[in-house]
């Protein structure tokens, strides 16, 4: 841990840069003098209105909401997706986590299902794929219902709500040796598995998902460092959870049993 | 969601899933299915080392003893079965299970691999420049692709050396199994191949005795942390066990010293035979029976 309140640190920051998806890439170094009041995403805006004023291109980098909500965000900070900061989105870390001197490497989330648009901006939308393939439940719309007409057990609830915490940031794809998207995928179907809105279509969508999720991603070897990385400390208990209902979906004879 | 601007173009799936096979062998198609078989398959040859290893501890009991445990092994199933047909039988379950497991190994790897690559300027295994803290991953396993390998190399070795005897050659006698034992690992070398090896597969367990419960599914918060319990203990009392047998050979506890009966196919294992039977009869120990290695 850095410097304190209010304090100046000159960092040099070895950055990714991409120019396209097929481009070669690159390291550029930069130097940069910051308060450690600063986010690192203000201190990155800072360095692309330096680059700006030189007439060089910007480094590009996603963001939106800055306040770890959105799942936008997401770099490789010293090798470590979202940076140092346990339970922490890129866009909520301050300089104040680095000190004086420090050599900051800023990487894009790499994983083959994660093509590099440009610098730092993945493409991130097999996740997309994975929740098109189930990440829902289909209601018929009419009137709306009364609030609470389905029990919901309270352990459940907040069980569905820790696994509906995931912002979809992919930071567990990033960090994975094997590239694999099992935290993610888990967390959606966890969070809908588990509460009574989402059974009818519990054993179909963790199917779909799971063999969604196998077409772009690795496979999980339970290291754990997903958890590790995630800005929501997803819990690898839905990964268990996730692959004791595959292998139920699969052994279910679903067309007797008219889930389908 | 992650992707909030317009798709300019779609991400082509690294792999396509291809036609589904019937029931049950679809299960073995999908990444998630195939990591439950690795997972049985361990499970079961966990069961296989620790039997094996709790076995052998029969070394320390003499000759007449050990040549009792073995015999006893082709005779399980009684007079029902012919003989060594159920020994047959576990064996080929044995090695089924050793196939399938390595099959899994090897096909997950690649799906991972090729996950990984063509992630930007690295191929192969993903790696960043700012390197790699490895902060929750345990050194056991990130090298499960190391540690499995080892482990597939010496049971070669080991049956080449203590069941067909190819270097043994005529010290080699078919049926005596501590007279193979004392002959093989008083050798220093194979000594040492025995201990790295068994250092490796307590190293895989380790990580795979927890693993397993994971990619079964078998999940409950109240007994969670006893998984890492489990896994310590198999993985400590297969290493304990299976590295006295190099140790103590090596430190001559395993030797033909006071061997009563001479070595040799016919005349030696009918001489093993006679006390190993005459102990089980009597119920006394080996001592009184004349063997008395320790
Ligand atoms: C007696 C021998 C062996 C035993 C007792 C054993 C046991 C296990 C167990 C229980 C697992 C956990 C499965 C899971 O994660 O769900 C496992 C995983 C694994 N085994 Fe083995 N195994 C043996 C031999 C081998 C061999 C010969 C190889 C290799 C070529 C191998 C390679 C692997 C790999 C790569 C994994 C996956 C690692 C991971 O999930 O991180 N194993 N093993
Ligand atoms: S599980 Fe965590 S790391 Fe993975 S996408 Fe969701 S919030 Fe991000
Ligand atoms: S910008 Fe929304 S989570 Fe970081």
């Amino acid at each position: 841990m850095g410097g304190g309140h209010g304090e100046t640190i000159s960092v040099t920051l070895r950055v990714w840069r991409q120019d396209g998806p097929d481009e070669p890439g690159r390291f550029d170094v930069h130097h940069q003098t910051i308060s450690t009041d600063a986010s690192f995403l203000e201190m990155l805006d800072l360095l692309n209105e330096e680059l700006n004023a030189a007439g060089e291109e910007p480094v590009a980098f996603e963001s939106d909401c800055r306040e770890g909500i959105c799942g936008t965000c997401g770099v490789m900070i010293n090798g470590r997706a979202h940076g140092p900061q346990k339970a922490t989105a890129t866009c909520q870390l301050h300089m104040r986590e680095f000190s004086d001197g420090d050599e900051i490497v800023i990487e894009p989330f790499r994983a083959a299902g994660f093509p590099v648009v440009r610098d730092l901006a993945v493409d991130r939308s097999p996740l997309d794929r994975i929740i098109e393939a189930g990440g829902y439940i289909s209601v018929g719309t009419g009137a709306a219902s009364d609030a609470n007409l389905t029990p919901v057990p309270k352990v459940a609830a907040d069980q569905a709500f820790d696994a509906a915490a995931c912002i979809g940031c992919g930071a567990c794809v990033a960090a994975c040796p094997n590239s694999a998207a099992q935290l993610f995928t888990s967390a959606k179907i966890g969070h809908l598995g588990l509460l009574p809105q989402g059974q009818a279509e519990r054993w179909s969508r963790t199917e779909t998902m799971v063999e969604t999720m196998e077409e772009y991603f690795g496979s999980c070897t339970n290291h754990g460092e997903c958890s590790e990385a995630c800005p929501k400390e997803i819990s690898l208990d839905f990964i268990a959870f996730m692959n004791r209902d595959y292998i139920k979906a699969k052994v279910r004879n679903r067309a007797l049993t008219g889930q389908h | 969601m992650a992707q909030t601007t317009e798709q300019r173009y779609r991400v082509a799936p690294v792999r396509s899933r291809g036609r589904e096979w019937p029931f049950p062998l679809n299960l073995y198609q999908s990444a998630v299915g195939r990591k439950w078989v690795m997972a049985l398959t361990g499970m079961g040859l966990i069961g296989f080392v620790l039997i094996h290893m709790v076995g052998n501890l029969h070394v320390y009991e003499g000759p007449a003893r050990m040549y009792e445990y073995a015999e006893s092994l082709r005779t399980i199933g009684g007079g029902l079965v012919p003989e060594g047909g159920v020994l047959w039988l576990m064996r080929l379950g044995l090695l089924t299970m050793f196939v399938v497991h390595l099959h899994s190994a090897i096909t997950l790897s690649r799906m991972s691999g090729n996950s990984s690559e063509k992630a930007g300027r690295i191929s192969g295994a993903k790696k960043y420049e700012g390197g790699r803290d490895h902060i929750a991953a345990t050194f056991a396993s990130r090298t499960m692709r190391w540690t499995g390998p080892i482990i597939a190399l010496f049971v070669l070795f080991h049956l080449a050396d203590l069941t067909w005897g190819w270097w043994l050659g005529g010290d080699f006698v078919p049926g005596d199994p501590y007279h193979n034992v004392a002959e093989s690992l008083g050798y220093l070398p194979v000594a040492i191949i025995y201990v790295v090896a068994n250092i490796a597969l307590a190293w895989h367990i380790f990580h795979g005795a927890w693993s397993m419960f994971q990619s079964l599914g078998v999940n409950n918060p109240r007994y969670n942390h006893l998984r890492r319990t489990l896994a310590t203990t198999l993985a400590g009392l297969i290493l304990v066990g299976n590295l006295s047998f190099p140790i103590l050979a090596q430190a001559g506890l395993i030797d033909e010293d006071g061997r009563m009966c001479p070595v040799g196919e016919v005349e030696g294992n009918a001489c093993l035979a006679e006390q190993g039977h005459g102990a089980a009869a009597t119920g006394h120990g080996t001592d009184s029976t004349g063997s008395v290695s320790p």
